[in-house]
């Protein structure tokens, strides 16, 4: 009986005292998917114009500084421009382009683009000439867009990355998010956009 | 006894007599010491032991026999035999120990004897939830509500406090998990539940001292018979296509060992609300917990390792990206995302593992004194899986372990009328959080420390006035280690009052490695009467006062909740909350009647809560950020309970619960209070026929008025504007009434074994509803009605 008793007594401190020792090591944590970064270039088509690019940058990611945006462009009227969009996590060094992530997983992806104001509609670019603005069920993924100006207009731009929502819903295909549902990856709006 | 008695006289009555015989032997102990004095029964006739062990019963009619032993001192013990002859029978018997779980609970087990009168769920109810989890049977007890997230997270809420608030304790042991958050349910199978006992407030302090909310003890199975026996359980439900099958076996006082094995398995699919499917809702669990024990004649040792393994899917459309999403949901009142039923688990989803270990030695001095040693070992593991990208799909976002280890002393003492009880207990606790998941971590390493001390004591001053009292100190000590976002550091305020935590930087510069560290002493005491006025009547009032640390989710929290699309930020400044209770029960009996009504008051310093203070814009959208804060709380209310048997078979029972918490520094109502909720069942019972019972249950919930309006406004685009539009956060949903139903039947099988079937409905009217305790209550309704198919086997 005194035998069992020490034994007891022995087992607890071994446990007890090995399990003292351990001293884990902590490393920052690469946040690897953060979306830092919306990136908007706009290229006139034909001759004339000067590109446009509209930026987005919080690079602390959730903390508490606010994204930094391009106030202000403009645009030149009775022009047609070629938009595209990039994506980055700027948080990692080198950046992370997320934007072929985000091609490669085409089906569960998709930009929408609303507008403001007197400003033209922001469309799909067309399958014909873009495939890759489109998934394998011939659906927009929509990073690429087009942008045709007439007279003289202002407004805002909202850009939206869904991510697992339902492609297939009513109108989400023309570009209208509100069927879209799924989650939200950005949401990015760039005020004072001019034609003129 | 005496229906043992009666069911062997029974036994024997039935048997024809063709002839007589005699039985005799020798009755011994297992130290093979002779046992005088014991009383023998074969029907009506009986005999005693003489001083050599040695007994004999003649005229004996033939056939089969149930002998019965019972020797003051010794577990009683039954056999079946068939007498064909002369029969020679020598028994062992066991000494009869009362184990450390049930002396430290001794006081508390008599609800005659201490200041609060505690609920305790039996067996039977608990086996009802074989297939649910520990919160849905804790909501048995009037007073209890639970706080879910979907149908598979449920935490108890005991007068209105929950979560860290509420320890836990499992074959006395403080089960580890709950300082991860209020998502996280306690990781405990219910069927190894044999019984559970809640007390409202912080007076069980040989537990710990933080139970600002109550505390819920859980005790195994206890078993007494020296014979294996086993139960199955198995469950089929019609709600998730699923069901569970849990089988034990025990073996009590075998050789001086005794050893209880209970596997379960449960299998669900998505669940349904009354109109469609609540996608990826679907669970499994795996359990296992063996013990087992040597009983000697004064100590006795026992082991115990259980694992708890859960997988659980969290709702598709409960994950959302940003406001507008969290908007969409609340406004449409249908779920976004509602695909066909199906059985497979997808991201996002949760998946755990609890192991524990212990070793218990407990030594007896003499009837009066008792020492108790115990040593624990918890390793809580927890990975949850969110929708990602690309490589990151099979990496879990979050990925935490949790390594307890605590050694605990109890003593116990009875003399004249005083029963006192002292003990001490250490822990170290240690939390990892794997950085490999790309995802800044929810909670940070920490290393904590606690050494904790307390007496206990009751004594009875006259035959119907009992006092109670406690005293509690608790050392802790907390060491994390964090990488602060420096914009954060500053925004926090912490460059002024903690730069001495920052040991270092990151690579690029943009972090700060920082290791907070914080030393608490507690005090907790507990102070209380019981005086019975006469046998009918009784009375009960019990001071407590508790204090709780801050738990790492409120020291460290620091980012996104991606389930309610709010940023929730810690605060290194928080103080410790103490609370300071008084509750009291009057109860009052009747020959057919019972009357129990316990108000309460806890006033709260330093509450702890989540508190809207603004927002942040990132590159997802805008989001408003929740911080914790400090406030003095108030929280009143009171547990009404009425049991009524109306007539020979007939039952009524009728509960009723109330909290109101009042923010006192704001002058604002407290968030998620729970609702008024009251109940009815009528249960009909005619247990000679099948052992018949029939329930049925309407429980109201009433809509909670008491709310905080902490609703705030999001930008949509809508004919071409940019407008702010309210995200309504704030209102709770409406009440409700469900009813469900209950029957069960037994069926004798074979010689000693039984079966039950049990059919149960559960939302019959298939009501549409949602709860304002449900953090999913913006997604979806809550589970549509269910049919439920239980057979229970004992053997």
């Amino acid at each position: 009986m005194k035998n069992l008793k020490l034994s007891v007594f022995a087992l607890l401190s071994i446990v007890t005292f090995t399990s003292c020792t351990k001293d884990p090591v902590v490393t920052p944590v690469n946040t690897e998917e953060v979306i830092t970064t919306v990136t908007i270039v706009f290229t006139p088509v034909g001759t004339g114009g000067t590109p446009v690019t509209l930026t987005s940058r919080d690079l602390d990611g959730d903390g508490p500084l606010p994204a930094v945006v391009t106030p202000s462009a403009t645009f030149m009227a009775n022009k047609t421009y070629s938009g595209e969009v990039t994506v980055l996590n700027e948080s990692v060094v080198p950046a992370a382009n997320i934007t072929e992530e985000i091609l490669a997983e085409a089906d569960d992806h998709q930009f929408f683009y609303q507008k403001t104001g007197t400003l033209p509609m922001f469309t799909y670019a067309p399958i014909a000439t873009n495939p890759t603005n489109f998934d394998s069920n011939g659906r927009p993924v929509g990073h690429k867009t087009v942008f045709t100006t007439t007279t003289a207009a202002t407004g805002s731009l909202k850009i939206t990355l869904r991510h697992e929502g339902n492609k297939a819903a009513a109108n989400v295909a023309n570009g209208d998010i509100t069927n879209a549902t799924g989650s939200t990856d950005f949401e990015v709006t760039f005020n004072g956009l001019v034609v003129q | 006894m005496l229906q043992k008695l009666l069911l062997a006289f029974g036994l024997c009555f039935c048997c024809v007599a063709f002839g007589q015989f005699k039985v005799s032997g020798q009755i011994l102990n297992q130290k093979n010491e002779v046992v005088e004095g014991c009383h023998i029964h074969i029907g009506n006739k009986s005999a005693i032991s003489n001083s050599k062990g040695n007994y004999t019963i003649k005229n004996v009619p033939v056939g089969k026999i149930l002998m019965f032993f019972s020797g003051l001192g010794y577990d009683s013990v039954e056999k079946n035999l068939v007498l064909t002859q002369d029969l020679v029978f020598d028994i062992k018997l066991t000494i009869k120990i009362t184990a450390l779980k049930e002396v430290s609970l001794n006081q508390k087990r008599n609800s005659e004897n201490n200041s609060i009168l505690e609920q305790k769920i039996k067996l039977e109810t608990i086996e009802k939830y074989s297939s649910q989890t520990l919160g849905d049977v804790l909501r048995e007890v009037a007073g209890v509500s639970v706080l879910k997230t979907g149908s598979n997270i449920v935490k108890p809420i005991i007068n209105g406090l929950h979560s860290s608030r509420v320890p836990i304790i499992s074959n006395n042991v403080r089960l580890e998990d709950q300082q991860w958050g209020s998502e996280h349910a306690p990781n405990f199978d219910v069927n190894a539940a044999g019984k559970i006992t809640i007390i409202k407030g912080a007076s069980a302090l040989q537990y710990g001292g933080d139970a600002i909310g109550g505390i819920v003890i859980i005790e195994s199975v206890d078993v007494k018979k020296d014979t294996l026996f086993g139960k199955t359980i198995s469950n089929f439900s019609s709600n998730g296509r699923g069901g569970s099958l849990s089988s034990s076996l025990h073996k009590g006082n075998f050789c001086d060992w005794s050893w209880n094995v209970l596997g379960t398995f449960k299998y669900f699919g998505d669940r349904n609300a009354p109109n469609y499917v609540l996608s990826n809702s679907g669970n499994r669990e795996y359990n296992f917990s063996g013990d087992f024990k040597f009983t000697g004649k004064k100590y006795d040792v026992a082991v115990l390792y259980s694992l708890y393994n859960s997988q659980i899917g969290i709702l598709s459309a409960a994950h959302i990206g940003n406001v507008n999403d969290l908007l969409l949901s609340i406004s449409n009142q249908i779920p976004n995302v509602v695909n066909n039923f199906t059985y497979s688990i997808k991201n996002p989803k949760q998946e755990f593992k609890h192991h524990l270990a212990k070793v218990n030695f407990n030594y007896y001095f003499d009837d009066n004194s008792t020492l108790g040693l115990q040593y624990s070992f918890q390793l809580n593991s927890r990975q949850e899986f969110d929708l990602r990208r690309s490589t990151f799909k099979n990496i879990p976002a979050l990925d935490l372990q949790l390594i307890t280890n605590t050694l605990k002393s109890d003593f116990e003492k009875e003399f004249e009328n005083w029963q006192i009880k002292s003990g001490l207990n250490i822990e170290i606790q240690n939390n990892i959080a794997n950085p490999l998941t790309g995802v800044r971590p929810l909670i940070p390493n920490y290393e904590r420390k606690d050494f904790g001390i307390y007496a206990i004591g009751t004594n009875e001053i006259s035959s119907s006035l009992t006092l109670d009292f406690g005293l509690r100190y608790d050392f802790s000590n907390i060491q994390a280690e964090k990488f602060y976002f420096k914009t954060r550091w500053n925004e926090r305020g912490y460059n002024n009052f903690f730069n001495n935590f920052i040991v270092g930087e990151t690579a690029i510069g943009d972090q700060w490695l920082a290791k907070p560290k914080f030393i608490f002493h507690n005090f907790s005491a507990s102070l209380g009467i019981h005086k019975q006025f006469n046998q009918n009547e009784n009375w009960f009032v019990n001071l407590s006062l508790a204090s709780r640390n801050p738990n790492p989710s409120e020291f460290f929290s620091d980012g996104l909740h991606h389930s309610t699309g709010q940023i929730e930020l810690g605060d290194l400044a928080l103080k410790k909350e103490q609370s300071f209770k008084i509750a009291t029960t009057f109860q009052k009996k009747w020959s057919s009647f019972l009357v129990e009504i316990n108000p309460f008051c806890n006033s709260i310093q330093n509450f702890m809560f989540l508190k809207p203070v603004g927002f942040e814009t990132t590159t997802r959208g805008a989001f408003p950020v929740w911080n914790y804060e400090q406030t003095n709380a108030l929280l009143t209310g009171f547990d009404f309970n009425m049991v009524w048997n109306v007539a020979k078979n007939w039952k009524h029972q009728f509960s009723f619960a109330s909290v109101n918490g009042l923010d006192l520094t704001n002058n604002l109502p407290l968030i998620a209070m729970p609702q008024i909720r009251f109940s009815n069942k009528i249960q009909f019972s005619k247990p000679e026929f099948y052992g018949l019972t029939i329930e049925l249950k309407n429980e109201v919930v009433l809509q909670q008025i008491q709310f905080p309006n902490n609703d705030f406004t999001t930008q949509i685009v809508q004919d071409n504007a940019l407008v702010d539009v309210n995200v309504p956060i704030s209102q709770p949903p409406k009440g409700y009434q469900l009813w469900d139903f209950y029957s069960q039947m037994n069926f004798k099988t074979f010689n000693k074994s039984s079966m039950t079937v049990a059919f149960s409905v559960q939302n019959i009217t298939n009501t549409n509803y949602r709860d304002y305790l449900n953090n999913q209550r913006f997604f979806v309704d809550e589970l549509g009605r269910n049919f439920q198919l239980q057979l229970k086997f004992n053997y």
